[in-house]
């Protein structure tokens, strides 16, 4: 693959100083390529455990058990009032120091690796947002309807599946959308942790190579493009998902 | 404009906002867990001979506070900045002509959908390390005065994005009644229209300090003296032991935490009041 578009990029090198080695030197490439890979598997388990969260969080919130119901507030407050950075040294440093090592004969090795504590980390500090908005969604289907279901001999099981829970997804769309970039664009912060995502691979190249501004300018046009199709992809489930009837 | 049988207001449920229901009763609990999880970190049996980790801890209490001190400032600065720059690009994306609007609202999506870090890394290798004077004198930037500049850079974006929103919010008859009166653009939007945003503007403002000041500890990885970085150097002084890091970074969330829940809480009562 690099053989298309590498002699363009050394050209671009040669008449212009712009150094994009990463797009012609294959050891750059390489390293290049296992960040993005990497940083996309980190954005996508990172989304997809805060909304299993968000959804078990927004049942647990409805409990009737009071303690349940405390310990979700307090869940809730301690991850949206602390900075996501100290959460992410304390996951892995503080609980990471008490999990056991792995001995993998000669030298031993975490049993829950840096990546997987970022995951952990970022997935539980957008659960945190996540809870809230799937609330928020299910308190807005409004009474009435959920009436309208019970006279038509819906079980309360049956309501739930077929009534509340598509109203909800519907209603809390774009308030998860928002949520949902926002914890991607957070996702750069596992470079604290030296996990080797696009951030901290980019960081890399560029103490090697003296080429800060062009690796910083792909930095950019990196998380944009990710967060411009992650954005774009809930926007048009949203489309698809509207209700026909409502809406502009 | 049609109208939605039910709608959820995005802006309402970001990661931005405060949650629906706050009460200092949820932080009275969790402080007693916090204080509860340090008694049991304190209670871990620990070698005689060698300070336990709480006792470590108290030793270097004032040094972290002292970054902690920095953190402030740092968050101070930055949201002033924020405000002036956030308010100003804010005006220039209502404004009526096109080449000013267009480059405004540009800038303000690219800020708003940077990752904080990124930016960050962006100002502390592009900002230069001194500054000429016309004069001829040089004076250095510390890093963490170029810190203050990368985290008020994200707020800046969101701020203007806050004004514009606020304008669009007031009713079109205020534009229409001002213009009856005989009032210039220019006088409608200083004597009318911006008071009126104040009132609304306010609540997401402090949303937005308090997340500014829960990204300052990014700084540290610039090794700027800030809380995070000043306890990590107390962990190295105190011989890196790895009981160690589970109480100090505790701390550092209850610290953290006990400086932006009362702000959060505080939010939401104006946010109550000032409800539309």
């Amino acid at each position: 693959m690099i053989e298309l578009f590498g002699p363009y990029f050394r050209r671009l090198y040669d008449t212009t100083g712009l150094n994009y080695n990463v797009f012609y030197d294959q050891y750059e490439f390489d390293r290049f390529a296992t960040g993005a890979s990497n940083s996309l598997q980190l954005i996508f388990w990172a989304l997809f455990l805060s909304l299993i969260i968000g959804v078990i969080g927004a049942w647990a919130q409805s409990a009737k058990s009071g303690f349940v119901r405390v310990g979700m507030d307090a869940y809730i407050q301690v991850f949206r009032n602390t900075p996501p950075m100290i959460q992410l040294l304390f996951f892995y440093f503080g609980l990471g120091a008490l999990t056991p090592s792995v001995d993998m004969g000669g030298y031993s090795q975490p049993l829950v690796s840096a990546y997987a504590w970022a995951t952990i980390s970022l997935g539980i500090f957008g659960g945190a947002f996540n809870v809230e908005i799937f609330r928020s969604g299910i308190d807005a289907v409004p009474d009435s309807t959920l009436e309208a279901a019970e006279s038509l001999c819906f079980s309360k099981w049956q309501t739930y599946l077929y009534i509340t829970l598509p109203l909800a997804f519907r209603i809390s769309l774009p308030a998860l959308t928002n949520n949902l970039v926002s914890l991607a664009k957070t996702t750069s912060l596992a470079y604290v942790i030296a996990v080797p995502e696009m951030t901290y691979v980019l960081n890399q190249v560029w103490s090697d190579n003296v080429n800060v501004p062009e690796m910083m300018l792909l930095l950019f046009l990196f998380y944009i493009v990710v967060v411009t199709a992650i954005a774009s992809a809930l926007h048009l489930l949203e489309r698809k998902l509207a209700l026909p009837g409502y809406g502009q | 404009m049609t109208v939605r049988a039910f709608v959820l207001d995005p802006a309402k449920l970001s990661s931005q906002r405060p949650l629906s229901f706050l009460s200092w009763r949820h932080g009275l609990c969790l402080a007693v867990a916090f204080l509860a999880s340090l008694m049991s970190a304190w209670a871990q049996a620990t070698p005689p001979g060698r300070p336990s980790a709480i006792e470590t801890l108290i030793v270097w209490l004032p040094f972290i506070f002292q970054g902690f001190a920095l953190n402030l400032l740092m968050s101070f600065l930055a949201m002033a900045l924020a405000t002036v720059l956030g308010v100003a690009l804010g005006l220039m994306q209502i404004s009526l002509v096109w080449p000013i609007r267009s480059p405004s609202r540009f800038i303000t999506h690219l800020l708003r959908n940077s990752p904080w870090l990124v930016i960050l890394f962006v100002v502390m290798y592009m900002l230069p390390a001194e500054f000429r004077m016309p004069g001829g004198g040089r004076v250095a930037i510390p890093d963490w005065v170029k810190a203050t500049v990368a985290f008020a850079l994200p707020v800046m974006g969101n701020i203007s994005e806050i004004v514009r929103g606020a304008v669009r919010s007031i009713p079109t008859g205020q534009w229409d009644s001002a213009e009856g009166l005989a009032f210039t653009r220019s006088q409608t939007l200083r004597w009318i229209i911006l008071p009126q945003c104040v009132r609304r503007a306010i609540p997401p403002w402090m949303n937005w300090y308090a997340l500014l000041t829960l990204s300052t500890p990014m700084a540290s990885i610039f090794s700027v003296h800030e809380a995070v970085a000043n306890a990590q150097a107390g962990m190295e002084a105190a011989g890196a032991r790895p009981e160690l890091l589970f109480p100090f970074y505790l701390f550092l969330l209850c610290l953290f935490f006990a400086y932006i829940y009362p702000i959060a809480l505080w939010t939401r009562r104006l946010e109550r009041k000032y409800v539309v």
